[in-house]
């Protein structure tokens, strides 16, 4: 009997079924990891934008005092019941005989400035009431966070506009007067100042280049600068004009003011300049909530960042990734390619180009921070300093390319990538066959006239899938841009309507960075979190999209030779 | 490297197809092979091989496998020089020109000497584009020219009413004899002087190989033709004169005729009796 179980196990054994079931749970395993992962982000991320109802909790504290407050549950987790007591220093008394676990609501009560901290944890079991109140307020302000409270009126300068129930209404109109002024204010500075302040920058330089050019002969230097001093003349009669509009537009921006009374019954003025949005979760029927959150998204696709990044947007940092990329993929693609018909069709195949091989191969194993390292000595210091000294003397000692940018990021990634292209173009070279080759040959082509005309062609696809994996390794790479070019917040983004209008020159603005400085270096951990999540999901819903672009190019191509290998 | 010059050997004189009494006067030589070795680093892979290959006629080398036939055939348009450690010793010349020669222009020979290969080898292209390479490479050429240029090959090749309707597709949807044609059409397509024929028929089927036999004997008027074929039914239907190659070495060359029916060496009445091979 047990002979034959051994046996029967054996046969098993041999069957190859639990080989299968053993790649098949890895496969299950590594599925679910990965979903698991990206519902995760998905979850924290976009979950943090829907406008959830705020709640008016009255409790009574450790001291026995009672309190309101008035803001959304964010969270909520259960403890131990040691763990509790050890953590808020309280002796086993305070809690009910018998009761193992406790359980604790966080609540987000924004009103930063009056009544901080804007986030609290609450025990459940010292809560009394829980309500909903239909007219509770959210304000998204510009600074100082959320503010949470009861609207009491509405003031036009100083003077009451109104009070009671009508103010809402009321209030909702002077934002959206509000809401169109800053997008005056804001196309003024980005459009007009900005240009004339470029301008002004320009005209400085090259007055300083007429200093520095002393072989110049005076006549004309002096025609020269006159017409510097006029144009500038003219352009900061300009500017000022435009700080005067600015300023009309800043002082009809704060005309109005509203009241907020704070769920501890505290009386909060609010300029209505400063209220990004508004709105009363509680009221709002489903569909109105969707709208909203959709908003919510919006904004923070399109909008720049606020208060050290917890708030706001994230588009630079989108736009920074992007450019970045592509300007990568643009860099990266020639020299691998060619380096790679190089190693494959020309170089006399033997030990050295073996060798050679081996260490491209082995360069994609070189840590990120070294690329960074070597890019900072000899990109940015190096190049880049010889380059001031060449093309742009005029601006020194401040550094125009000699300094971390966004052409240096690029070009210390596509280094950081280019064995990945090289290793999969010849990839693609070796499969062409030998036939297609000769066939070519056998017509009188030259061998360039083959490679250009027939094979690299044919190599397409096998190149693409090699700066897709560049691209998926680049758009994640983090370490290295730190030294070259990333930055917390950039001024201004590289693609502008100011002449060149690339401005590879620039310091930018990254995902991954962006991650990792409101995660980790930001003032309101509680704030920012929901944040690094959603910046999370949305650094890895752009590598998918740039790697779909790609693959839908490469399947593309590898229709078109299908057949052939 | 042994450079033996012609004196040096007996049987100097290229070996020549008899001129028989309905040929007084012998038929131009196209390709004129004199002496010619070929060696694979150390090893011979041609010895000393000297024959005439006449204009406008099919010429077919048989021989069984490894006898170097196909390797002969890559000399004429200089296929070897891609394979690394190849020396050779000796002359080709093509209509009196060697071929060898340091100042020969070997994309330019390659226009004049076309080849076809045992398997189809059509460019991952539109049949169009196919038969259009080789005709732009040569330089730029007006559309209607190149449009015309294109008929009259696809129609050498027996290819025109098959696909005219579709050369803006991939020549990869043409079934494998239509690839070779299309391959033939688009070595005809540069006008060479002389076509070479590697096993054309070899990975097709039959009705298809009967249709590239076909092909060679109307081709045969215009070109010189050089096929490699180890099928010896098809040698003796498409060409004039056939070569008996055995081991590296031309055991006979002379009217297909002849070869086939009256063998002058015992070697190569094995081969066709089927002896070995």
């Amino acid at each position: 009997m047990l002979k034959e179980d051994r046996f029967k196990l054996r046969v098993w054994f041999a069957s190859g079924e639990p080989w299968v079931w053993l790649n098949a749970g890895a496969v299950g395993i590594s599925i679910t990891a990965v979903v698991g992962l990206l519902l995760l982000i998905a979850v924290r991320g976009f979950g943090h934008f829907w406008p959830a109802s705020v709640a008016l909790i009255g409790y009574t504290d450790r001291s026995g005092v009672e309190q309101v407050v008035l803001g959304e549950v964010t969270d909520s987790e259960i403890l131990a019941a040691s763990q509790y007591l050890e953590a808020t220093g309280q002796s086993a008394d305070a809690l009910p005989a018998g009761q193992i676990e406790v359980e604790r609501w966080q609540i987000k009560t924004g009103n930063r400035r009056v009544a901080p901290p804007d986030f609290r944890w609450i025990p459940t079991h010292y809560i009394d009431s829980v309500r909903y109140p239909e007219d509770a307020v959210v304000l998204e302000r510009m600074e100082w966070g959320n503010a949470y409270g009861f609207l009491t009126a509405t003031y036009e300068g100083d003077v009451l506009s109104s009070d009671g129930p009508a103010a809402w209404d009321d209030f909702l109109s002077r934002l959206q007067r509000a809401v169109l002024l800053r997008e005056q204010i804001k196309a003024l500075e980005n459009d007009k100042l900005n240009h004339i302040n470029y301008a002004l920058e320009q005209l400085r330089l090259d007055r300083k280049g007429l200093h520095r050019r002393e072989s110049l002969d005076p006549v004309a230097r002096n025609a020269r600068m006159a017409e510097i001093d006029t144009s500038e003349q003219a352009l900061q009669a300009e500017f000022q004009a435009g700080e005067q509009e600015l300023r009309a537009l800043q002082g009809a921006l704060h005309r109005d003011s509203i009241r907020l009374r704070t769920a501890s019954g505290m009386e909060l003025t609010v300029n209505v300049g400063d209220v990004v949005r508004a709105w009363r979760p509680n009221a709002m029927p489903v569909l109105q909530k969707i709208g909203h959150y959709l908003h919510s998204v919006g904004l923070f696709l399109t909008d720049t960042p606020r208060e050290a990044n917890t708030e706001g947007g994230i588009y630079p940092a989108i736009f920074g990734t992007i450019m970045m990329v592509l300007l990568m993929s643009i860099l990266v693609t020639p020299f691998g390619v060619i380096a790679a018909l190089y190693l494959r069709e020309y170089a006399k195949q033997g030990p050295f180009v073996r060798l050679i091989r081996i260490a491209v191969n082995n360069l994609a194993g070189v840590p990120s921070i070294v690329y960074g390292v070597f890019g900072l000595g000899f990109f940015v210091y190096f190049l880049g300093g010889n380059l001031d000294a060449l093309f742009f003397p005029d601006a020194l000692p401040a550094p125009t390319f000699g300094t971390p940018g966004l052409l240096w990021a690029s070009l210390t990634l596509a280094l950081l990538t280019v064995p990945v292209v090289v290793v999969s173009t010849e990839e693609g070279l070796t499969r062409i066959p030998r036939a297609i080759r000769e066939g070519s040959l056998a017509l009188g082509a030259t061998k360039a006239e083959t490679l250009f005309k027939v094979v690299i062609p044919m190599a397409s696809p096998a190149i693409l899938t090699g700066v897709i994996l560049a691209v998926a390794r680049a758009a994640g790479e983090v370490a290295p841009l730190m030294l070259v070019g990333v930055v917390k917040l950039a001024p201004s983004l590289p693609l502008d309507g100011n002449f060149p209008f690339v401005h590879l020159e620039r310091k930018f603005m990254h995902l991954g960075f962006h991650i990792y400085d409101v995660g980790f270096q930001s003032p309101n951990v509680d704030a920012a979190r929901p944040l690094v999540y959603a910046t999370a999901l949305l650094l890895v819903l752009l590598i998918v999209a740039l790697n779909l672009t790609a693959i839908m190019l490469r399947n593309r191509l590898e229709r078109r030779y299908r057949g052939v290998e | 490297m042994t450079s033996d010059t012609i004196a040096d050997r007996p049987n100097a004189q290229p070996l020549k197809p008899d001129a028989t009494q309905e040929q007084p006067v012998s038929l131009p030589d196209s390709l004129l092979v004199d002496g010619w070795s070929l060696y694979y680093g150390e090893q011979q892979a041609l010895n000393s091989i000297s024959l005439a290959i006449p204009q406008k006629q099919a010429t077919a080398f048989i021989g069984p496998s490894g006898c170097g036939k196909s390797t002969l055939l890559r000399c004429f348009n200089r296929m070897n020089d891609l394979i690394d450690n190849v020396s050779v010793s000796g002359r080709i010349t093509l209509e009196g020109q060697d071929i060898y020669a340091k100042d020969v222009d070997v994309a330019q020979l390659r226009r004049r000497v076309g080849m076809v290969f045992q398997r189809p080898n059509p460019f991952p292209k539109t049949i169009y584009e196919n038969v259009a390479y080789g005709l732009r490479l040569a330089g730029r050429i007006p559309k209607t020219e190149l449009d015309d240029r294109v008929e009259w090959a696809l129609k050498s090749a027996a290819l025109w009413e098959e696909v005219r309707d579709r050369l803006k597709e991939s020549a990869l949807g043409l079934s494998g004899g239509q690839q070779q044609r299309l391959v033939i059409a688009r070595a005809v397509a540069v006008q060479p002087a002389v076509l070479l024929l590697d096993e054309p028929a070899s990975a097709l089927d039959p009705i298809s190989t009967l249709k590239i036999e076909e092909l060679i004997h109307q081709l045969k008027s215009e070109y010189t033709i050089v096929i490699v074929t180890h099928n010896m039914q098809q040698a003796a239907r498409v060409s004039d004169y056939t070569a008996f190659l055995y081991l590296g070495e031309l055991v006979e060359f002379d009217r297909t005729d002849d070869v086939f029916t009256n063998p002058k060496k015992p070697q190569t009445e094995d081969y066709i009796t089927g002896r070995y091979g």
